[in-house]
């Protein structure tokens, strides 16, 4: 039972350090914040690779891990390119003058 | 070995942390996303030194394709098209989370309910495919509302809101059944059964919901996303995906708060009321008549203003008119005007969308001004510019009772001493609201496309 109660423990600890984290972001980071945390909530490919590289499952378990693998590598590398080429573009006025 | 991938875990979880903190302030937030990216890169490196992992040419290829999309997804897209690309990289996120779960239970119906606490593991693998299953389908309708694919008005059934809470009750009850009958057919079929609703539910769940709530409902399914992915996690024992999804899931959730307080409602009416579709309260009727004017008079007035406001909407990411929109600007400050730009947190349609527009078009962020610094300075704006906004300026919000929107608050643009709205006709808002502010007597309107009203304005200047 303790590992259990040690993951839930550690979920409740997230949820709060998530809340606490980003109470505050101006508007302006929004759409960053939203396409970054996304990209992160790509997390699941370690799932997805686990899945994959099963030994034990067979073949239908290493197709499903397959196609969750591509779908979260979609999300993650998609989602960090797009963010970063977004928060390139934020710039201070006199950098933009030059 | 495992002991060394758990550490490895810890240290992509602090990556993920500061990554989040950092992505909230304006010069970190770059070096934030990049550490981010790298905590994932270490999480995916290390998962791969599991001693039971084989098929090492299968997760190559799938590495391989899923990033070549990815990226060339990120390279092409337009600014314009960015909510879409969100809510689409989400729903794959969702998509993939559903598929860890069915995989998981795939394995345990071979070998067998081998685990520790098989009750939890099926109960976890049922919330994974539910959440994960609602966040794909739900962000694939946003998306294909968001790309005009669809309509973005809301659809709504009869007993809308009944049919849904009776799928998630449906769903509750087979899930409860499920986590009794693991094993045989009963679970295999119970299992198909739940996966089908939760892809249903998704949809029916956001059809509902017109095109102007949108910032709610793609923050609303980020944090879906990572709720999923922490779920997944559980099923299978991994704390980084509960660490990161959790993160995610708080960051989402917040996000959808801010969203939902600058329209003055609650979630539950975003996603139960059907906005602009079965609303009996209609607002007062309005006298008057909306005073087209032209180009020209625009330029007069502009050219002699010493203070302008511009309000960007909706309907200046769907003319693209951004670029324009800077010129503008600037041709106006070289004329001597302070020019601000002041936005509404749901302008357009996702959290943030003007700002990332007018970035785009190289506008310096600190002329981005939010409504609640910009609503103060309004009674010494000479003219304040709407561009294809519509309801964050509607005066019905803040003295109207009978209004659907009253209580919304708006930016007071009806305070500035002249107001010209661009607008492409003489039709309502997304909410079909009329909007008592192109009645007034300080407003003139521009009817057309934003885009060229902005460039025939600029080209007035230049000659």
């Amino acid at each position: 039972m303790e590992a259990l109660i040690l993951l839930l423990f550690t979920f409740v600890l997230a949820a709060f350090l998530g809340f606490e984290l980003i109470s505050k972001v101006p508007s302006q980071l929004h759409t960053p914040l939203m396409s970054g945390s996304n990209a992160i909530s790509g997390i699941t490919i370690v799932g997805a690779l686990l899945a994959t590289g099963t030994s034990d499952g067979g073949a239908i378990v290493s197709w499903l891990g397959f196609a969750a693998l591509v779908l979260a590598t979609v999300n993650v590398v998609g989602g960090y390119l797009v963010t970063d080429r977004m928060l390139g573009m934020f710039k201070k006025k006199d950098s933009n003058k030059s | 070995m495992l002991w060394f991938i758990n550490i490895a875990y810890i240290a992509a979880s602090i990556l993920f942390i500061f990554g989040i903190k950092m992505l909230g302030n304006a010069t970190t937030a770059r070096r934030g996303n990049l550490l981010s990216s790298l905590g994932m890169l270490l999480a995916v490196v290390v998962t791969l030194l599991n001693k039971g992992i084989l098929h090492y040419g299968l997760i190559l290829a799938g590495i391989v394709i899923g990033a070549a999309i990815g990226a060339i997804a990120a390279k092409r897209v337009q600014m314009t098209g960015m909510p879409e690309l969100v809510a689409l990289f989400n729903g794959f996120g969702g998509l993939a989370s559903l598929l860890v779960g069915w995989a998981e239970f795939a394995r345990a119906e071979k070998i067998g309910w081998v685990y520790d606490y098989p009750l939890f593991t099926a109960a976890v693998i049922v919330l994974t495919v539910l959440i994960g299953g609602v966040t794909f389908t739900g962000s694939l309708v946003a998306y294909l509302k968001l790309s005009g694919k669809v309509s973005g008005s809301p659809t709504i059934l009869p007993q809308h809101n009944l049919i849904n809470a009776g799928i998630l009750l449906v769903l509750v009850v087979l899930g409860a059944i499920l986590c009794m009958n693991m094993g045989g057919w009963l679970g295999v079929g119970l299992f198909a059964l739940i996966m089908i609703l939760a892809l249903g539910l998704g949809v029916l769940g956001v059809i509902p919901i017109g095109g102007g709530d949108m910032p709610v409902v793609i923050s609303f399914l980020n944090s879906c996303s990572g709720l999923a992915a922490a779920a997944a996690g559980f099923v299978i024992f991994n704390n980084v995906l509960i660490v990161a999804g959790c993160l995610v899931g708080a960051s989402g959730l917040i996000l959808t708060v801010i969203m939902c307080k600058a329209m003055n409602r609650t979630l539950g009416n975003v996603f139960f009321s059907g906005f602009g579709g079965s609303t009996t309260k209609t607002g007062a009727a309005t006298e008057g008549e909306m005073k087209a004017s032209s180009v020209e008079d625009a330029y007069y007035v502009l050219e002699a203003a010493k203070s302008v406001v511009v309000v960007p909407g909706y309907g200046m990411a769907v003319a693209q008119a951004q670029h324009a929109v800077k010129e503008l600007g600037s041709i106006l400050e070289d004329n001597g005007a302070e020019v601000r730009y002041a936005i509404h947190p749901v302008a357009g349609r996702m959290p943030g969308h003007m700002n990332v527009l007018l970035a785009e078009a190289d506008v310096p962020y600190e002329q981005l001004c939010e409504m609640d610094a910009v609503n103060p300075l309004m009674p010494t704006v000479d003219v304040a510019i709407v561009i294809g906004a519509n309801d964050v300026v509607n005066p019905a919000a803040s003295e109207d009772e009978s209004s659907p929107i009253y209580g919304m608050p708006i930016i007071n643009v009806y305070e500035a001493k002249t107001v010209y709205a661009l607008k492409r006709g003489q039709g309502a808002g997304f909410s079909g609201l009329v909007n008592t502010l192109f009645f007034r007597e300080n407003c003139r309107m521009l009817y057309g496309d934003a885009k060229s009203t902005v460039s025939a304005l600029v080209s007035q200047f230049e000659d």
